[in-house]
Formats: C-alpha cells, sequence, structure tokens
C-alpha cells in the first residue's frame, strides 16, 4: 500500500537526513570527512541503551544522554586527532587517513569491549501503540523518531543560520585566520561544531537504534554508506541537501523493497552516489566554491 | 638441509602465501597514493578479481593462466567505471565513491547465488602457489621501480607534493589519476585471483571495508617513497599476528592504531628514503 510507504519512507528517510547533517556539518566547517562520524552513531545508542537499563531513564531522557556522551566523546576524538594536522595544515587526505584508522581502532575497540550480539531496547520503552489514519499505520516511535529529528533538524539550522556562534562557524568555516582576526576563538569554535556533529550522530544513533530495535558497534558502518551518499548528493557540507537528499534517500529505499526488491534496496544509496558523481559532481545544492582539480 | 626447509614449508605454507599476496595488495594501493590520491576499494578490487578467476577455473576449468588475465581486467574495467567521474574532483571523492564501491561488491557477492551466495565458493584447485605469488611479486616490484625512476615517476611524485604545480608544469593530471586507479586495480585483482587459487575458498565477507583499511595500513606504514617501502610494510604486519601471538585478536586494533601513528608522527613511512631517478 502506497500510503503506509510513503510514511515508513518518510520516517526512514527522516534518520537518514538527521544522520546525515552532523556528518556534513562537521565536513562544512572543518573541511575535513571524518570517518570517526559512525563511531558517535553506535556510542550515542549504547549510552542510551545504558541509561534506560542502568538508570531506568525513561527513553526522552534516554535521547539527550546518549547525545550527550557522543557529543564529548567527538570533542576528545576531534582534539586527539585532527589538532596536529590543522596546525601543520596538512593535506585533507592525510586527515580522512587519520579518521580511518582510528575508526577501525575504535570498532575493533568497541567490538572487544561491548560484544558483537545484538541489544535491545527495554521492552518498556516501547509502550504506547500506535495510531491509524484510514489505513496507515504510524507507531508512536515512529512519530517520537519523527518528532525528534525535525526539532533537532530545525535546532540545528536555527543556531547555525541565526545566531552568533552560528555566524561564528560560519566564518570560521569560510576562512579560518580571517575568522581568528576578527576575534573569533577558532579553536573553541571547532570544539562546538565537533560536539553539535557529535551529539547529533548520536541522537541519530539512538533514534534508529529504537527503529529497529536492534544496537550494535557496528551500526554506524552500515550507516555511514548512506552517510555518504546523502552528502554527496545534497552537495558536500550544505544543510539543506542533507536534509532533501536523506528524504529522497529514505523513501528510495522503502519503495525499492517495497516493489522491487530488498537486495536493490542495499543499492539504491550507491546508485545514487554514483550518478550524483557522474551528472552533477557538486550535489543538489552544491556551490561552485567547493574544489576542483 | 632440504628436508627441514620442506617441513619449515608446511608449517608456514599459508603465511608464506600471505605475505607474497599482501605484497602485491601493498604495491597496489601503493600505485594509487604515489599520485596523491586515496582509494578504499583495493579490497572490493581484490575481491572481483579473485570471484573471476575463482568462477572461470571452478565452473569453466579454463588454464589458470586465462583466468589471471581475466582477474586483471575486470577490476580494471570496474575501475574505468568508477573512476571516470573522480577525474574531475579532488582525492575525497575518490575514496568515498571507492568505500561505497566496497559495500555494493559485497551486497552483489552476498546475493549471486550462481558464486555461491554468503555461503562464498570453496574447493577452488590449486595452482600457481608459491611460484606464481612471488614471480607476480618481483615481476611488479622491478616494474614499478623502473617506473618510479622514469620521467613517470617524478611526475607522479610532483603530483603527490603540490598537485597544482604539478598541473601547471604540464602534467596530464586525470590521465595519470585514471591511469593509477586502474592500474592498481588491476594488481589488486591479480592478488585476489593468486590467493584465491591458494586458499582453495572464498566468500564474500573477506573483501570489506576492513580488509581495505588493512591493505591501506601496509602501505601508510611501510611509506611510499619507493615500491620496496609497502611491500616491507605488508610483511611487517602480516608476520606481527604470527610473531606477537596475543596480538592476533588485536589484529585490526594494531592496524588502526598504525594508520593513526604513521600519518600522526611518521608521515614518510618506515622506510622514508626516496628512489633515485635515472630520467
Amino acid at each position: 500500500m502506497l500510503e503506509q510507504q510513503l510514511v515508513n519512507g518518510v520516517v526512514l528517510g527522516a534518520t537518514y537526513a538527521l544522520f546525515a547533517i552532523g556528518f556534513t556539518l562537521m565536513f562544512g566547517v572543518m573541511g575535513v570527512i571524518n570517518l570517526t562520524y559512525g563511531v558517535y552513531f553506535a556510542l550515542g545508542a549504547f549510552a542510551a541503551l545504558w541509561s534506560t537499563q542502568g538508570l531506568d531513564l525513561p527513553i526522552w531522557a534516554a535521547l539527550p544522554v546518549g547525545a550527550l556522551i557522543a557529543g564529548l566523546i567527538a570533542v576528545v576524538l576531534d582534539t586527539l586527532l585532527l589538532t596536529r594536522l590543522r596546525k601543520a595544515k596538512a593535506p585533507e587526505l592525510s586527515s580522512l587517513m587519520v579518521t580511518l584508522g582510528a575508526t577501525l581502532f575504535l570498532y575493533a575497540g568497541m567490538a572487544a569491549a561491548l560484544g558483537t550480539e545484538i541489544r535491545r531496547f527495554p521492552a518498556a520503552v516501547f509502550s504506547g501503540g500506535a495510531y491509524s489514519l484510514g489505513d496507515v499505520r504510524v507507531g508512536t516511535t515512529q512519530l517520537l523518531i519523527l518528532g525528534a529529528a525535525i526539532v533537532l533538524m530545525l535546532a540545528l539550522l536555527a543556531l547555525v543560520r541565526g545566531s552568533r556562534i552560528g555566524l561564528a562557524i560560519r566564518a570560521v568555516a569560510e576562512n579560518p585566520d580571517a575568522a581568528s582576526l576578527m576575534g573569533i576563538n577558532g579553536a573553541l569554535m571547532l570544539r562546538v561544531v565537533s560536539f553539535l556533529s557529535g551529539a547529533i550522530g548520536g541522537a541519530a544513533g539512538v533514534l534508529v537504534g529504537l527503529n529497529f530495535n536492534a544496537i550494535q558497534p557496528f551500526m554506524g558502518e552500515h550507516m555511514m554508506l548512506r552517510g555518504f551518499a546523502v552528502i554527496i548528493v545534497g552537495g558536500l557540507g550544505d544543510l539543506r541537501g542533507a536534509l532533501l537528499a536523506g528524504l529522497i534517500l529514505g523513501l528510495a529505499e522503502v519503495l525499492t523493497a517495497a516493489y522491487l526488491s530488498s537486495t536493490l534496496k542495499d543499492m539504491i544509496a550507491f546508485a545514487l552516489l554514483v550518478a550524483t558523481l557522474w551528472f552533477r559532481p557538486l550535489g543538489l545544492f552544491g556551490r561552485a566554491a567547493a574544489k576542483r582539480a | 638441509m632440504w628436508e627441514a626447509l620442506d617441513d619449515f614449508y608446511w608449517t608456514y605454507q599459508s603465511l608464506i602465501h600471505a605475505i607474497g599476496v599482501n605484497g602485491i595488495l601493498a604495491l597496489s594501493v601503493y600505485v594509487v597514493l604515489a599520485v596523491g590520491q586515496l582509494s578504499l576499494g583495493q579490497a572490493a578490487f581484490m575481491g572481483v578479481g579473485a570471484y573471476t578467476g575463482a568462477l572461470l577455473t571452478v565452473k569453466f576449468g579454463v588454464p589458470f593462466g586465462v583466468s589471471m588475465v581475466a582477474a586483471a581486467l575486470v577490476p580494471a574495467l570496474l575501475a574505468l567505471v568508477v573512476g571516470g567521474p573522480t577525474l574531475r574532483l579532488t582525492g575525497v571523492y575518490l575514496a568515498i565513491a571507492t568505500i561505497g564501491l566496497g559495500e555494493i561488491t559485497r551486497i552483489v557477492f552476498l546475493n549471486w547465488d550462481y558464486a555461491g551466495g554468503a555461503l562464498g565458493l570453496s574447493s577452488i584447485p590449486e595452482r600457481g602457489g608459491v611460484a606464481a605469488i612471488y614471480g607476480t611479486l618481483a615481476v611488479l616490484l622491478v616494474g614499478l621501480t623502473l617506473v618510479a625512476r622514469s620521467r613517470v615517476g617524478r611526475a607522479m611524485e610532483a603530483m603527490r607534493e603540490d598537485e597544482a604545480a604539478a598541473g601547471v608544469m604540464g602534467v596530464n593530471l586525470p590521465r595519470y589519476r585514471l591511469v593509477a586507479l586502474v592500474v592498481s586495480s588491476a594488481m589488486a585483482g591479480v592478488a585476489g585471483c593468486l590467493s584465491a587459487h591458494v586458499s582453495s575458498f572464498i566468500g564474500p565477507n573477506e573483501y570489506g571495508f576492513e580488509a581495505a583499511v588493512t591493505i591501506l595500513s601496509y602501505a601508510l606504514l611501510g611509506g611510499i617513497g619507493s615500491p620496496l617501502a609497502p611491500v616491507l610494510g605488508s610483511t611487517i604486519l602480516t608476520l606481527l599476528p604470527e610473531v606477537l601471538r596475543p596480538l592476533a585478536d588485536f589484529r585490526l586494533m594494531v592496524n588502526g592504531l598504525i594508520i593513526v601513528l604513521a600519518v600522526l608522527f611518521m608521515p614518510r613511512g618506515i622506510l622514508p628514503w626516496r628512489i633515485a631517478r635515472t630520467g
């Protein structure tokens, strides 16, 4: 049934968009594809799981806890890995490789520490059933996911577009040296951005963990391919692009799975990625400022 | 004397094979890194080569030589398709596109029942062995050393150090990038074919993201100043878990840590010397 699939697609797309927004914010400001981003996704989910199980927190409280912890870890990792390269003005490939090595290290470490079996949120987290609208059923979890994704995205957009901190962040993204001459504390802004992206990634992890009710250390790895597709299709570093491309990917996946095959579903992300690179390399909202060789 | 060598060979057979195959893989990623690009698709290209060669041998019974040629050509063709769009863009796009490629080939192999699906292909006849592996490695080492010493090598190094300057000096950047990617994927395909024919089993999950990162760590540890450096890096990283048994469970963590430390503190690897040039 088409309406139901559209609802499912929008919910899935909202989580993709949320995930990609943090990812693309990181790229947009720091100019680095930070592969550790997938780790924050799993860390957020595990932190939320721990707070629902260990601290008996309800899910609306566990979500911020997951985001907060993921954000703090993002700040620590960014400082450890990238400060030195930034000082040396190393090429972007070095930064990419450092985060790659760190990602491998962290995934293997998480698998060793947390185990690779799939974990689930306690049943009590899922209280509340589903609402029916005509033939279309919408679960409470789905509504929570959609609501949280929309609120977080609007908050982030408002912060970046409409506040003084956002202005400072955009200035650093545009030109770090000029920004520091204008009295902006560039290092602090990078920490703020790391925290925000990590927190967004962590929140996305909690929501996706809820949606599939499955949490394991490698969940971010699976998500990163979608993340790449979304930020490339939307235009690297563009928040609106990530939003739109996330929804497109979510809908495309759900509709393919429903009407074509579930094998093809897993390839949609890559097909979108390659098609974009071929025909519109700068993405939907790409600016000409993107570096060309 | 020969008996002792024979015993040694039988005990460490798979390790001896792995060192040679990983050496070829290290050279394949070296070729891309040497022009300042980053490919995370080496594992995927290796998988495509392994499947191509193994399917030809198992299903069609073609001679090993033909399997090897096909195992080089098919990944090279794939590299042309994927590499095309990235020629116009900087390295990050190639890295992302090749990560995606790795995931997609894994899904294809996983769902391709003719090629064994999730179970993979087993009982691939043993062909080639040590002679083929080390013969290929030696030929590639000599060939790449000659290339590195020539005008082409100078152009590659110029691209790596400063792409814009190299372009201004007349280096045809897109052509170098594409040729490097195609050659490197053909090499990875050959390595896959060789390893499939000594281990007699291939499966869809052997050629994933972790394998790609491991291959990259070979070249980063060794350095890319000369073709010998990545081979040294791969030998060390292949031997390390064997020599330090307790490390074996943490192999991936060690690989990751090595990449981080190599980029941060040893950007030129452990064999930093550049090759002398004649051209």
